[in-house]
C-alpha cells in the first residue's frame, strides 16, 4: 500500500490532473465557438491588463476595500501553491525518482506555511458559517471542498510532527494529496483553471470593447 | 413570512401568467435556453464561481436592503439559475414567478458586479438569461412585455404613430425656431453626416429635448438628419424583457435606417440603455460584431463640440450640480472623463460622486427595471437607498443625468427620500449657456 | 424594386437627351436668394429639373423647380420628390389639413395627415399613407381606401400602381392589454380590405409581380414566426424570419427563415438553400429569376453576399448592404463596408479604392460595367469599374446610363450650379 500511494498513485493523480484540467480548459474554449461572442472579442492586451490587477494584492478596487480578507486569501493561495511544490520531502521524492530537483524551503518555514494555510481554511470555514450573506450561498459541498483542500495540510503536519502511526499517516496524506490533485478539474476547484480564461474575458469585454477599467 | 415591499405586488405579467404554466412546458423551456441558447459562459460562471460572496458589496440592492443575503448578485443566482440547474427545470409555476421577480426588478443588469468578482463572473448575463427563460414562458412584468410589444408592433417604445412622430419633429422645428430663427429638423436628408436618434419618450413626453438638439446642432454647424419612417427608435426594452427576436429586429432597422440615409455616424441622444442596445447586444444577436456603422453617445458628442470649439460658453451655469454615471455609458463605455469634461466646461460648481466613474452606483432604474412600472416602484425605492445617500453627500441641487432611465430614477429617489434636488439633462443645460453665434441669430 | 426601376430607366431614357455635352440647368446662389430658406434638393429622372421646398416667408411654403416655383403656397410644404415618371410632388399642408401636391396641383381630398410617399416602378401611381379622424389608410393617387384601421405601419404598392397593403390593426387594444395583444389584433389589408386571419404581428407586406399575391411575415405567438401569403400561413414555425419577396416569373415567395439556430433560405415554406448561415437577409432575384443572391455572414461578424447558396469567398468584417444583380443576371455587386471604410465588390471582389460612403453600385445596360457615386472629403466622386473620376462634385446624384449603355448622364452640383452632363462611357473618368 504505502509503496503504491508513494509511487503510480502520485503519478494517476497527476494523470487525472494534467488530462482533466486539458480536457476542461478545451472543451470551455470549444464551447465559446458555440457561444460565438466571445473569442471574437479577446485581445491578449486587455486579457493580461485585467489579469495584472487581479493577481496583483490590491490591485483591485474590491480588495482594497477588504483588506483583511485580501491578504489572508493571498496568503491562503500563496501558501497553498508553493508549499507542496517547495517543501523539502517532496523535492527530494522527486529527485528520487527523476534525478532532478529544486531550491526548497528551510523546514521550519514550509511549516508555517502549511499551518497558515490551514488556520485561513479554518477562517473560510467559519466566515462561511458567521457570515450571512456567504451562508446564504453555501452548500455542504463547500465545506466538504474546503476539507478537502485542507486534508493534505494536515496530515502533512502531522507526518511531520510524527503525530500518530507514521505510515498510515503517511498514506493518508498521500491520498489525500492525490485526491486533491485528481479533484482540482472537476470540483469547484477548477477555479484555478477558468481564472485566467473569466478574467481575460471580462477584462476584454470592458477593456477592448467598451474601454472602461475592471477593476 | 416577513412583509416586505415586494411582497404584496400584485402584477398580472406574473401572476396569471406563472400560474398558468405547466411543468412540462417550463422543464421544456428551461432544458432549451440552457442546451441550445447557452454555451461556454452559462457552464464556466456556473463551474467557476467559488461561492466567496466578494460580489455582494457591488450591489446597490443589496447594501440598500441592510446586506440581505438574498439581494447579494450571488443571492439572485442561487435563488434562479443554480435551483434551475440543479432541478434540471422542473420547478413550478410559484417558482418561475420569484425568479422572474428577482431577474426583472432585483437587477438591474448594471454588471458593477462584474467588476468586484475575482474571476469577473457576469452575473447581469446569467440574470438576462433568467429573463430570457421567464420571456420564452410569458411570464414577464406586464408593463416591460407591454413596453416590448410596443417595440414589436411599432418599432419604438411608446407605441408613437408614424404620424405623430412626423409631426412632432415639425413642431419642435418650429419651437427651437423661436430660439434660433435658422434652426432646422432635417428630415429624410441622404448623404447627411449624421443621423440623430432618440428614444420614444423624447417625441411622446420631452418633445422640448429634440427642439433642444436642433439648436445644439444648428450652432455646431452639423450636417444631420432625423428619419421620417419608422427605426428613428433607438431604445430597446425587448433586450431586458429577454424577446432577443423583437431586440434584433428593433436594432436591425435601426441600423438600416442610418445606412438608407447613408448618414456616416449615428448620433444618439442621452440615453444609456439605448447606447447598449444599440452598439453591443442588438448587433451582437444579428452577427455584427461592432456596430456597422459608428455611434456616438450625447456624452462623447457634446466632448467632441465643447473640446473642439465648435460650441462656446457663453456664461457657465451657477446651480451647484453634481452627475449620475450611466452604467451603460460609463462602465459600459468608458465615458465617464468625458463626461466631467463636458460638465466642467458647462457648469461653474460640481461636485463629484463617490463612488464614481466605473464604480458608480447604478440609478436602480436601468436594465428594464423603472419599465416594469408602478407596481414596482417601491421596490426600486427600497433598493436604492445608497444612491440617495450618494447624492445627498454631494450637497448639490442638480443632478445631471444623460441618461433617460437615470432620470426618471434619480428623479423618483430624489422624491422618496426627500432630497430636494433637480435632475437635468446635459442638453438642457446646453443650450442655457451656449454661445449663439451673430449669423444664426438674424 | 432596383431592377424594375432600371427597366423602366431604360425605357423611358430612349426619349432623354442624350446629346454630349453640359448644361447648366439653375444658379442655386440665385435660388437661395429668392427665398427665405431653400431647403432638401432633389433632381429629376431625366436630369433636367431640380427642385426643392422652399421658404417664401413665416408659414408660406412652396416648391422650386430650377429657378421657378409652383405658383400656389402652403403651410407647410415639404418631402419635394419626382417620381419616376418625372413628376414632382410635395406633402402640404392647406388649411391645417394634409394632402399631397402633384405638380403644383394638390389633391383634393384632405387628411388629418399623410406621409411616407411611395410610388410605383413606372411612376403612374403615388400613395401616401393617411389619417383621418383617427382612423389609418392608404390613399393612392388622391384616392382613399374605402375603410380605415386603428393602426397601420407598412405598406406596399404593386408594380403596377393599382394595388395597396398595408398591416393594420384590426381591433382594439387597450393600454398594457398584453393578452389581446397576444391573442393577436395585426393583420394586412389589400386595397383596405383586411385578411381574415389576425396575428401577433405582421411586417413588410410585398406583392408579387403581377400584383396578385400578398406575402408577409408574421408572428404568431412570443417566438413563432412564418410568412403569410393571401392570408395563409406557411405551415411550420420559425425562430424568426425576414422580409419576404416575390420571384419575378414564378411568384413564388422567397425569405429567410431561423431554424434551430441558423438562418436558411425558404421558398414557399421549402428549404431552397442547404446553407445554414449565421445570418441572411436582403435576397433579391435576378431579372430573369433564375439567380438568387442574399447578404449573408457565414460566421459571426463577418458579412459577404451569396449567389445561389455559394458565398463570396471575400468577407467583410463592417456591413454588406442589398446586393444588386446586372440586367443579363450575369453579375453581382453590392455595396459593401469594412474598417469603417464604404466600397462596393463586384462578384466577390471590392474595388481597391475606398469612401467615406458610397451609394448602390449601377449597372450598364449590357451588365458589363459598373458605375457609383461616391463621397470623400466632402466631396462626390464618381466610380467607374473600379476607378475613381478625377472631377469632384459638391453633390451628385445616381449617374443614368442611355439604353444603348455608351452614354451616362451626370447629374451634380458645382460651383453653385445645377448641371445635367451627358458623356460618353469611355470619357467618363476624365
Ligand atoms: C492559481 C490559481 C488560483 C486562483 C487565481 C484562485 C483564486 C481564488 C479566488 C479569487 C477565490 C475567492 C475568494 C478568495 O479570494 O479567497 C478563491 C477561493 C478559494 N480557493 Fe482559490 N484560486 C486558485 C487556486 C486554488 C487552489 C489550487 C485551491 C485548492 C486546491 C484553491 C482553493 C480555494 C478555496 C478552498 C477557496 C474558498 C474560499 C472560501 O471558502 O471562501 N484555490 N480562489
Ligand atoms: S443589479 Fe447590478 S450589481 Fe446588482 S446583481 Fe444586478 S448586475 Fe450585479
Ligand atoms: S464574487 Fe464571483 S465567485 Fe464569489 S460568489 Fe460572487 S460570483 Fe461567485
Ligand atoms: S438607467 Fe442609467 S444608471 Fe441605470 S442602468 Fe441604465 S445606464 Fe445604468
Amino acid at each position: 500500500m504505502y509503496e503504491f500511494s508513494r509511487g503510480p498513485l502520485v503519478w494517476i493523480a497527476f494523470a487525472i490532473l494534467f488530462v482533466g484540467s486539458v480536457y476542461r480548459i478545451v472543451s470551455a474554449i470549444v464551447l465559446a465557438r458555440k457561444d460565438k461572442v466571445v473569442l471574437p472579442y479577446m485581445k491578449w492586451k486587455f486579457s493580461l491588463r485585467s489579469l495584472f490587477h487581479w493577481s496583483l494584492p490590491f490591485g483591485s478596487h474590491n480588495m482594497r476595500i477588504r483588506p483583511a480578507f485580501t491578504v489572508l486569501s493571498f496568503l491562503f493561495h500563496g501558501c497553498l501553491l508553493l508549499t507542496p511544490l517547495l517543501t523539502l520531502g517532496h523535492v527530494a521524492l522527486v529527485r528520487e525518482s527523476w534525478g532532478i530537483s529544486w531550491w526548497s524551503l528551510p523546514d521550519g518555514l514550509s511549516t508555517m506555511m502549511t499551518i497558515l494555510v490551514i488556520i485561513v481554511g479554518v477562517f473560510f470555514v467559519l466566515r462561511r458559517i458567521a457570515d450571512p450573506t456567504v451562508r446564504f450561498v453555501t452548500s455542504y459541498l463547500d465545506f466538504v471542498l474546503v476539507i478537502l483542500v485542507l486534508a493534505p495540510f494536515v496530515t502533512g503536519l502531522m507526518a511531520y510532527y510524527q503525530v500518530g502511526n507514521y505510515e498510515t499517516v503517511m498514506i493518508v496524506h498521500m491520498w489525500a494529496g492525490a485526491i486533491w490533485l485528481a479533484m482540482i478539474p472537476f470540483t469547484r476547484i477548477a477555479h484555478m483553471l477558468f481564472f485566467p480564461l473569466t478574467r481575460a474575458y471580462m477584462g476584454c469585454e470592458f477593456g477592448h470593447v467598451r474601454s472602461a477599467r475592471d477593476w | 413570512m416577513k412583509e416586505t415591499p415586494e411582497s404584496k405586488v400584485v402584477d398580472p405579467g406574473i401572476d396569471e401568467t406563472s400560474r398558468r404554466l405547466t411543468p412540462e412546458k417550463i422543464q421544456r423551456v428551461v432544458k432549451h435556453v440552457l442546451n441550445k441558447e447557452t454555451a461556454s459562459r452559462l457552464q464556466v460562471y456556473l463551474d467557476t464561481c467559488v461561492r466567496c460572496g466578494l460580489c455582494a458589496e457591488a450591489c446597490h440592492t443589496y447594501l440598500s436592503r441592510d446586506k440581505d443575503p438574498n439581494f447579494s448578485p450571488v443571492g439572485k443566482v442561487k435563488a434562479t439559475l443554480w435551483e434551475l440547474v440543479k432541478r434540471d427545470g422542473k420547478v413550478d409555476g410559484e417558482f418561475v414567478r420569484n425568479m422572474a421577480r428577482i431577474a426583472f426588478t432585483e437587477c438591474s443588469v448594471c454588471r458593477r458586479c462584474s467588476m468586484y468578482c475575482p474571476f469577473g463572473i457576469d452575473i447581469a448575463y446569467l440574470l438576462l438569461t433568467v429573463r430570457r427563460i421567464c420571456s420564452l414562458l410569458g411570464v414577464v412584468p406586464l408593463y416591460l412585455q407591454d413596453t416590448t410589444n410596443s417595440h414589436a408592433a411599432t418599432q419604438n417604445q411608446m407605441w408613437v404613430q408614424q404620424d405623430e412622430w412626423i409631426d412632432t419633429l415639425q413642431w419642435q422645428e418650429e419651437e427651437s425656431q423661436f430660439e434660433i430663427p435658422s434652426c432646422r429638423i432635417p428630415l429624410e436628408k441622404e448623404g447627411a453626416d449624421v443621423m440623430y436618434s432618440v428614444i420614444a419618450p423624447e417625441p411622446k413626453i420631452l418633445a422640448q429635448l429634440l427642439g433642444n438638439m436642433a439648436q445644439i446642432f444648428a450652432v455646431a454647424g452639423e450636417n444631420w438628419t432625423m428619419p421620417a419612417t419608422d427605426g428613428w427608435d433607438n431604445s430597446n426594452m425587448a433586450m431586458y424583457s429577454g424577446d432577443f427576436e423583437i431586440m434584433g429586429r428593433v436594432e436591425r432597422l435601426h441600423w438600416e435606417t442610418a445606412a438608407r440615409l447613408r448618414v456616416k455616424k449615428i448620433v444618439m441622444g442621452e440615453c444609456g440603455h439605448a447606447f447598449r442596445g444599440a452598439v453591443y447586444d442588438g448587433p451582437r444577436w444579428l452577427g455584427w460584431q461592432f456596430p456597422p456603422i459608428p455611434m456616438v453617445h450625447a456624452i462623447e458628442y457634446y466632448y467632441d463640440l465643447l473640446s473642439s470649439g465648435r460650441i462656446k460658453v457663453r456664461e457657465k451655469y451657477k446651480e451647484h450640480v453634481t452627475i449620475q454615471d450611466p452604467c451603460n455609458t460609463v462602465r459600459g463605455r468608458g465615458l465617464g472623463d468625458k463626461l466631467r469634461y463636458v460638465v466642467n466646461a458647462l457648469c461653474e460648481n460640481f461636485t463629484d460622486v463617490t463612488p464614481k466613474q466605473e464604480h458608480n452606483y447604478c440609478c436602480a432604474a436601468g436594465g428594464g427595471v423603472i419599465n416594469c412600472g408602478p407596481p414596482w416602484k417601491r421596490s426600486r425605492m427600497v433598493s436604492n437607498r445608497v444612491k440617495a445617500e450618494q447624492l445627498a453627500a454631494t450637497g448639490a441641487d442638480i443632478v445631471i443625468t444623460p441618461c433617460h432611465n437615470c432620470h426618471s430614477g434619480i428623479e423618483d429617489i430624489i422624491g422618496h427620500y426627500d432630497l430636494g434636488m433637480h435632475v437635468k439633462f446635459i442638453s438642457e443645460i446646453m443650450v442655457e449657456v451656449m454661445e449663439v453665434p451673430e449669423h444664426l441669430k438674424g | 424594386m432596383t431592377l424594375v426601376r432600371q427597366e423602366i430607366h431604360e425605357m423611358k431614357a430612349k426619349n432623354w437627351d442624350w446629346q454630349i455635352g453640359t448644361r447648366v440647368l439653375a444658379d442655386l446662389a440665385k435660388v437661395r436668394s429668392s427665398y427665405a430658406r431653400v431647403d432638401e434638393l432633389d433632381v429629376s429622372p431625366d436630369g433636367e429639373l431640380i427642385a426643392a421646398p422652399v421658404k417664401l416667408e413665416e408659414g408660406s411654403f412652396t416648391a422650386c423647380i430650377n429657378e421657378e416655383r409652383w405658383p400656389d403656397s402652403y403651410e407647410i410644404c415639404w418631402f419635394v420628390r419626382f417620381t419616376p415618371a418625372g413628376k414632382l410632388i410635395a406633402l402640404v399642408r392647406i388649411d391645417d389639413e394634409w394632402t399631397v401636391a402633384v405638380d403644383g396641383v394638390p389633391w383634393e381630398e384632405r387628411f388629418e395627415y399623410v406621409w411616407n410617399p411611395r410610388f410605383s416602378a413606372d411612376g403612374s401611381s403615388v400613395a401616401v399613407a393617411s389619417k383621418r379622424d383617427n382612423l389609418y389608410g392608404i390613399t393612392i393617387n388622391g384616392k382613399p381606401w374605402g375603410t380605415t384601421f386603428q393602426g397601420m405601419r407598412d405598406f406596399c404598392i404593386s408594380p403596377d400602381g393599382t394595388r395597396s397593403a398595408a398591416t393594420v390593426q384590426v381591433a382594439p387594444l387597450a393600454e398594457a392589454d398584453v393578452p389581446a395583444f397576444f391573442a393577436g389584433v395585426w393583420s394586412v389589408a389589400v386595397d383596405g380590405k383586411a385578411w381574415n386571419n389576425r396575428f401577433v404581428n405582421a411586417w413588410n407586406p410585398v406583392f408579387s409581380s403581377d400584383g396578385q399575391k400578398v406575402a408577409v411575415e408574421i408572428r404568431t405567438d412570443i417566438c413563432d414566426y412564418a410568412i403569410a401569403v393571401d392570408g395563409d400561413p406557411w405551415p411550420s414555425r420559425y425562430g424568426g424570419v425576414w422580409a419576404p419577396i416575390c420571384h419575378p416569373v414564378d411568384g413564388g415567395v422567397i425569405a429567410p427563415a431561423r431554424l434551430d439556430g441558423a438562418w436558411v433560405l425558404m421558398k414557399d415554406g421549402n428549404q431552397m438553400w442547404d446553407g445554414r448561415y449565421n445570418q441572411l437577409w436582403l435576397q433579391q432575384c435576378s431579372r430573369d429569376g433564375k439567380r438568387v443572391a442574399a447578404v449573408v455572414s457565414p460566421v459571426f461578424g463577418k458579412w459577404t453576399v451569396a449567389v445561389d447558396d455559394v458565398p463570396w469567398r471575400r468577407v467583410f468584417g463592417d456591413m454588406v448592404q442589398q446586393p444588386v444583380f446586372s440586367p443579363d443576371g450575369k453579375h453581382v455587386a453590392a455595396v459593401v463596408k469594412e474598417n469603417n471604410r464604404w466600397t462596393i465588390a463586384l462578384d466577390g471582389e471590392p474595388v481597391a479604392a475606398d469612401f467615406d460612403m458610397i451609394w448602390d453600385p449601377v449597372f450598364s445596360p449590357c451588365g458589363s460595367h459598373v458605375v457609383a457615386r461616391a463621397e470623400r472629403g466632402g466631396k462626390y466622386l464618381v466610380l467607374y469599374d473600379g476607378r475613381t473620376g478625377r472631377t469632384a462634385y459638391d453633390r451628385l446624384w445616381e449617374p443614368v446610363f442611355s439604353s444603348d449603355g455608351r452614354q451616362v448622364m451626370l447629374r451634380y452640383v458645382r460651383d453653385d450650379k445645377y448641371c445635367r452632363q451627358v458623356v460618353s462611357l469611355n470619357d467618363l473618368l476624365k
